[in-house]
């Protein structure tokens, strides 16, 4: 009994069962300080090396990780197989299911639909990339040379749209593009003395740009605050060494800056390839939660997914589709890591 | 006839860049400029933001006739009152009951709260596992945790959709709180910061006699705050802002959380009175920005730490 108290008690649910005594031996150690010293130490870790303690032990770390291994089975191991099988099936909703096959995938690479939902995600990931990324680095440099308190402040309003949740983001974009009244056509307006009545999210040709706009919005300050910090641990000596060796202001950031930043940059290049591949709520509060835009100009892939699986109710078709994004985004990532490493393999 | 007038603006401006010697340049030129690119940016950042309170406590009246704020003279009950977030307050009779917007609000302070609970407490006890404790097969835990963070979560979405419909569990809380009550992200979030910990510590503690999981509550837990802010501001920010899994997983009225109403809201008003459903937007991002300005130093840092070494 003593043996499993201690066993218990060093897994901490001492009250449960038993480990009362191991409790109390150890109130009466700190009620004795003189036995505190080191010389009692060795004495109880002696005691504690017996087998009860060492299965403790071995048990603690699986117990502490139990949350973690249980639910990521049921809910992350089990639906991946489940969607595997499903892939395989046509279904009308949760409850009926025939074996088709790869028919699913058959019928993906031929629907236009799908190719069109690629098409546009695609064309999302280059554009928001491409132009978040310039963005970002530029805005980073330019904050890197404020400092103290206008420097914090700064960079608080640029990162704060991220904490407006992305189908926040959408509903207020909504009426921002909206024609006549909308503040983004009434500030191209401004501008130009065009464009007030421009249909963004009406018009096929605008409504990828509209949604890159907002994304935009959304996260160039997220993306800014990466290279800040990747900025801010640039070595010092090597930017003045730079100085004192006469380098221009181009050639200090071309030769030292940008290789410093270069894991960062590859970070967020990969994040947000990731990310893009994934968009879903923006546009899907952008353009309302029935509609994918005029001739699905803003459907994305995993817009294919949810609404061939829940609106159309083919789990199977919808899982399937899952499938090949998943593969897609693994792949894009795989190429963009293996690009990147073959350039700084080259240059180093 | 106006974009001509904007090149010519723009032409001019670098002329009298250009025009100003090269030492000056420097010394005054850059950090002005500098300094109004970045509040250029800050306002078109922020204007959107503004537009919106502005747009939550217009009356519907007036909603299209200014832009942000009406001028100071025409301020009065008229034109700057309360009467979308009434409308937005306003009983709705329901097959469910009577709901009131003010449901949905404790319905997502519910959630966010109880999965930001339960990831803290769940990925710091496998972070601290992972960081300290040893045992055979870790990198494989590891590696499987890395694996499960490549995979886009939309892919589970329709198998675990069965999976509740399976088990009756649609449509209750359960399906929201216990997919996500622990992710690989938080467990290896809480490692990287656990490792820091001197070993020195957790083995004199150990040594007097100190249980795992006495350590992990008294010493590694306080050491580990700032994460723990970080983390949880993370947690919550996402649980608050989840529209995919309660637009699925959710069915009755009652029920239902902010983004998945507020997306209703937009169909119901249809652009005639935003006001309503903005003002809704407005209520909905409130907590997360509170919460953010308490947290956001904590909140910076957690978030770059994995990906810059400082």
């Amino acid at each position: 009994m003593l043996g499993r108290g201690q066993a218990f008690s060093s897994l901490g649910s001492a009250a449960l069962r038993g480990g009362w005594n191991g409790r109390r031996r150890r109130l009466d150690d700190f009620g004795r300080p003189g036995q505190l010293s080191g010389v009692d130490a060795p004495r109880r870790a002696l005691r504690h090396s017996n087998r009860t303690y060492a299965w403790a032990r071995r048990i603690a770390p699986w117990l502490f990780l139990a949350p973690y291994l249980v639910l990521t089975s049921a809910f992350f191991v089990y639906p991946l197989c489940k969607a595997a099988v499903l892939a395989l099936h046509q279904t009308n909703g949760p409850r009926s299911r025939v074996f088709v096959g790869l028919e699913n995938f058959k019928f993906l690479a031929q629907d236009p639909d799908f190719r069109k939902a690629a098409f546009n995600t695609t064309l999302f990931a280059i554009g928001s990339v491409g132009l978040q990324l310039p963005l970002a680095l530029g805005l980073a440099l330019l904050l890197n040379g404020v400092r103290g308190r206008a420097q914090s402040w700064l960079r608080l309003v640029l990162f704060s749209p991220n904490l407006v949740g992305q189908i926040f983001v959408g509903i207020l974009f909504a009426v921002l593009l909206a024609p006549r009244y909308g503040l983004v056509n009434q500030a191209l307006a401004a501008l130009t003395g065009a464009g007030l009545e421009t249909r963004w999210l009406g018009t096929p040709a605008l409504v990828m740009p509209a949604i890159v706009l907002t994304s935009l919005w959304l996260y160039v300050g997220f993306n800014m605050v990466f290279f800040l910090a990747a900025l801010q641990s640039v070595d010092q000596g090597l930017l003045d060494a730079a100085r004192v060796d006469g380098a221009s202001r181009w050639q200090t950031f071309r030769h030292v800056t940008l290789p410093a930043l270069r894991p960062v940059i590859v970070f967020v290049v990969i994040v947000s390839v990731i990310g893009s591949y994934q968009l879903y709520e923006l546009p899907r509060a952008l353009l309302g939660p029935m509609d994918n835009g005029p001739d699905n100009a803003g459907l994305t892939l995993i817009m294919y997914v949810v609404d061939v699986a829940f609106r159309q109710g083919d789990l199977g078709l919808g899982s399937a589709a899952g499938w090949v994004v998943a593969v897609l985004i693994f792949v894009v990532s795989l190429i963009q890591l293996r690009l990147t490493r073959e350039r700084g393999d080259t240059e180093s | 006839m106006s974009q001509v007038r904007l090149l010519f603006l723009c032409a001019g401006l670098v002329l009298l860049v250009l025009a100003i010697p090269r030492r000056w340049r420097r010394k005054y030129a850059l950090p002005y400029a500098r300094g109004l690119v970045l509040l250029t940016a800050s306002c078109a950042i922020l204007s959107p933001l503004i537009w919106l309170v502005a747009a939550a406590f217009k009356d519907h009246a007036v909603l299209n006739e200014y832009t942000f704020f009406p001028p100071l003279d025409k301020w009065n009950e008229t034109t700057i009152n309360l009467s979308n977030f009434r409308e937005l307050f306003a009983p709705r009779v329901t097959v469910h009951g009577t709901v009131s917007f003010a449901t949905f609000v404790l319905n997502s302070v519910f959630l966010a709260t109880v999965t930001t609970t339960l990831q803290l407490i769940f990925c710091s006890l496998g972070g601290y596992a992972l960081a300290k404790l040893p045992f055979p097969g870790k990198r494989l835990v590891m590696l499987g945790m890395l694996g499960t963070m490549m995979v886009p979560g939309m892919l589970l979405v329709a198998p675990i959709y069965e999976l509740f419909v399976h088990t009756e569990l649609i449509d209750t809380y359960w399906a929201l709180t216990l997919p996500s009550a622990v992710g690989a992200y938080g467990i290896l979030l809480f490692r990287q910061a656990i490792l820091a910990i001197p070993n020195d510590i957790l083995t004199a503690a150990r040594v007097d006699g100190c249980s795992e999981l006495g350590i992990y509550a008294r010493i590694v837990m306080p050491l580990v705050r700032p994460t723990s802010a970080a983390f949880c501001l993370m947690t919550f920010l996402g649980s608050w802002n989840s529209y995919v899994g309660p637009s699925i997983l959710l069915q009755s009225t009652d029920k239902l959380t902010l983004p998945i109403v507020l997306s209703h809201l937009v169909g119901e008003y249809h652009y005639e009175k935003y006001g309503v459903f903005l003002a809704g937007t407005l209520l909905a991002i409130l907590p997360p920005a509170v919460l953010f300005l308490l947290l956001q130093r904590e909140f910076i840092r957690g978030l770059t730490s994995g990906a810059v070494k400082q």
